[in-house]
């Protein structure tokens, strides 16, 4: 049940993406997701759509499997579109009902916030299904790490984050657990008002949190136990060197972010689906 | 009450780079009053065979009866099925969540819909089953021993009265004395309630001394189902796939093979004594 939810998750599979360097991956996930915000035009988004769908293409990641990535964000999704839909007053009227009001204008905007956003997750979510939580931090830390120079606590950080990346299946794993056990006690998740379900949660967040709580812990102790002292004087077993197909994927990237650009600037193409 | 399975398969997240089948054409009958050891190595498919047993996981393939009634029926109860069949998970100590044991070891009945009284009741009587003395009644479950944490959330599985009782290892992270208590109280358990009882384990030794069946599990399949003595007489085939007979097994094979007239299924050191006694004074 719980197993569902897949953002976060490393997907194994063979593929150029997999093989990529992670500072590539990083860079070039956080140029798409500028991309997607420098422009707003049919052909830009156009773009991007193929980019991503190459992208998916090559990592041999079922797209279903990125799909699910999606459903928890669905709320967020549906609360930001219904904002944009009813608030947003420029523009030509289409349709007025009692005290709503779609615009022309709004219209627009919606689709546009809602392709962003669904882009966003997607495209972040095909870096962390084709990175190990490993070499991401790996990345992480050399990507940032001009800025131990003012002092920023870059190698912290980045374990920092990889701790967490890691532990999101773990916990995901323990809540399948726990609920599994209360389940098999007699709890009822599925039926009854809100507030009876937000009580019914009470003997699964409990134990969760407990069980967090242990875990880091006992990392905490493990760490300590092998000497980690943080990242001053730290070398790595498998340090980073590019190769070809990492300059190759810069190209393509910047290439395309480029092209996306002068889309978005000079081609005044304008076009209606509605 | 019994549980009858028929090719039952499951498979682990299909069509995904993550896809694994877990059970592989499972059948076999458990009826009411069994003692039933269910063995196998990691990833063997026993922690997912024995979820089937309460409904948590549905089958791939195949059904499965309990009763006599297909649980996978359009409008079967599944929440009675979960108060027929307690399954104690792994560690079961780690879903604790009252403020209390009393009112923990409650949530099972309470969920049952039984009154406040009837509730404390079971609690106190499953609490007694299992052990758990009476002066931690009114404690944290987080205060207690890792042996009380345990006994605790058995109590919270037994409270429902459940016809048939399924322990996932529990004897796993706990010391050889309260290794020892555990199985014994289950073992007092099947005889005093005659409940169906199916015991998950990795330990030949354990299973050996208190299970009339043994179940063992290899990659999703079923690989033997007897009594222990029968099972044990496959030391070798078990030993290839990572189990291992008991070590008296071993040494009434070795004392065999070296002259001494014994019997080699004895499965437990007293029989085995018993066994290399007679075999002197005949």
């Amino acid at each position: 049940m719980i197993r569902d939810i897949t953002i976060g998750q490393y997907y194994p599979a063979k593929s150029v993406i997999h093989r990529l360097d992670p500072r590539v991956k990083i860079i070039c996930t956080l140029l798409f997701l500028i991309s997607l915000f420098i422009q707003r035009s049919v052909l830009g988004y156009g773009a991007a759509t193929v980019f991503l769908g190459l992208v998916i293409y090559m990592s041999r990641v079922p797209l279903g499997f990125i799909l699910k990535g999606l459903k928890p964000i669905i709320m967020l999704l549906l609360i930001t579109v219904l904002f944009t839909l009813f608030l947003t007053r420029e523009g030509q009227e289409l349709v007025h009902f009692w005290i709503f009001r779609i615009t022309d204008k709004g219209l627009e905007i919606t689709v546009y916030t809602a392709i962003r956003l669904i882009y966003l997750i997607m495209g972040s979510s095909i870096m962390t299904f084709t990175t190990t939580p490993n070499s991401l931090t790996d990345g992480i830390e050399s990507v940032l790490h001009p800025l131990n120079k003012i002092k920023v606590p870059v190698h912290e950080v980045a374990m920092m984050m990889s701790i967490a990346l890691r532990f999101i299946p773990i916990l995901l794993e323990e809540t399948d657990k726990i609920m599994k056990a209360q389940i098999a006690r007699g709890a009822d998740l599925e039926s009854g008002n809100i507030i009876q379900r937000a009580k019914a949660m009470i003997p699964i967040l409990v134990p969760l949190f407990v069980s967090a709580f242990r875990r880091a812990n006992d990392l905490a102790m493990a760490m300590e136990s092998r000497c980690y002292h943080g990242g001053e004087g730290r070398t790595k077993m498998k340090p980073l060197v590019y190769k070809t197909r990492d300059y190759l994927a810069y190209m393509i990237n910047v290439v395309y972010v480029l092209l996306v650009f002068f889309i978005g600037r000079f081609v005044s193409f304008h076009i209606w689906i509605f | 009450m019994s549980i009858k399975l028929e090719h039952l398969n499951y498979i682990y997240s299909p069509g995904t780079a993550f896809e694994k089948q877990a059970l592989k054409d499972i059948s076999l009958e458990i009826s009411q009053g069994e003692f039933v050891g269910i063995i196998g190595h990691t990833g063997s498919g026993k922690s997912t065979l024995i979820q089937h047993f309460n409904g948590l996981i549905k089958a791939t393939a195949g059904a499965l009866y309990y009763n006599g009634e297909n649980i996978y029926e359009e409008g079967y109860n599944m929440r009675e099925l979960r108060s027929q069949v307690g399954l104690v998970f792994q560690y079961p100590e780690h879903q604790l969540f009252e403020a209390d044991v009393l009112s923990d070891v409650c949530f099972g009945p309470k969920n049952q819909g039984l009154s406040q009284e009837e509730c404390e009741r079971r609690a106190k009587e499953a609490l007694d089953l299992v052990g758990f003395p009476e002066k931690y009644y009114q404690q944290s479950p987080f205060e207690l021993s890792g042996g009380q944490k345990r006994r605790a959330a058995i109590a919270g599985v037994l409270a429902m009265r459940p016809g048939v009782l399924v322990l996932d290892e529990p004897t796993a992270g706990l010391d050889p004395k309260g290794r020892d208590e555990i199985l014994n109280q289950v073992e007092h358990l099947h005889k005093s309630t005659n409940m169906t009882v199916i015991l998950v384990s990795h330990s030949m030794e354990d299973i050996a001394r208190h299970v009339d069946r043994i179940i063992v599990m290899n990659r999703g399949e079923k690989m033997f189902d007897g009594r222990p003595k029968e099972v044990f007489a496959h030391y070798r085939e078990l030993e290839e796939v990572g189990l291992a007979a008991p070590q008296v097994t071993y040494i009434m094979h070795a004392l065999k093979a070296r002259g001494l007239d014994v019997r080699t299924d004895a499965t437990t050191v007293e029989e085995a004594a018993k066994e290399i006694i007679r075999s002197f004074h005949d």
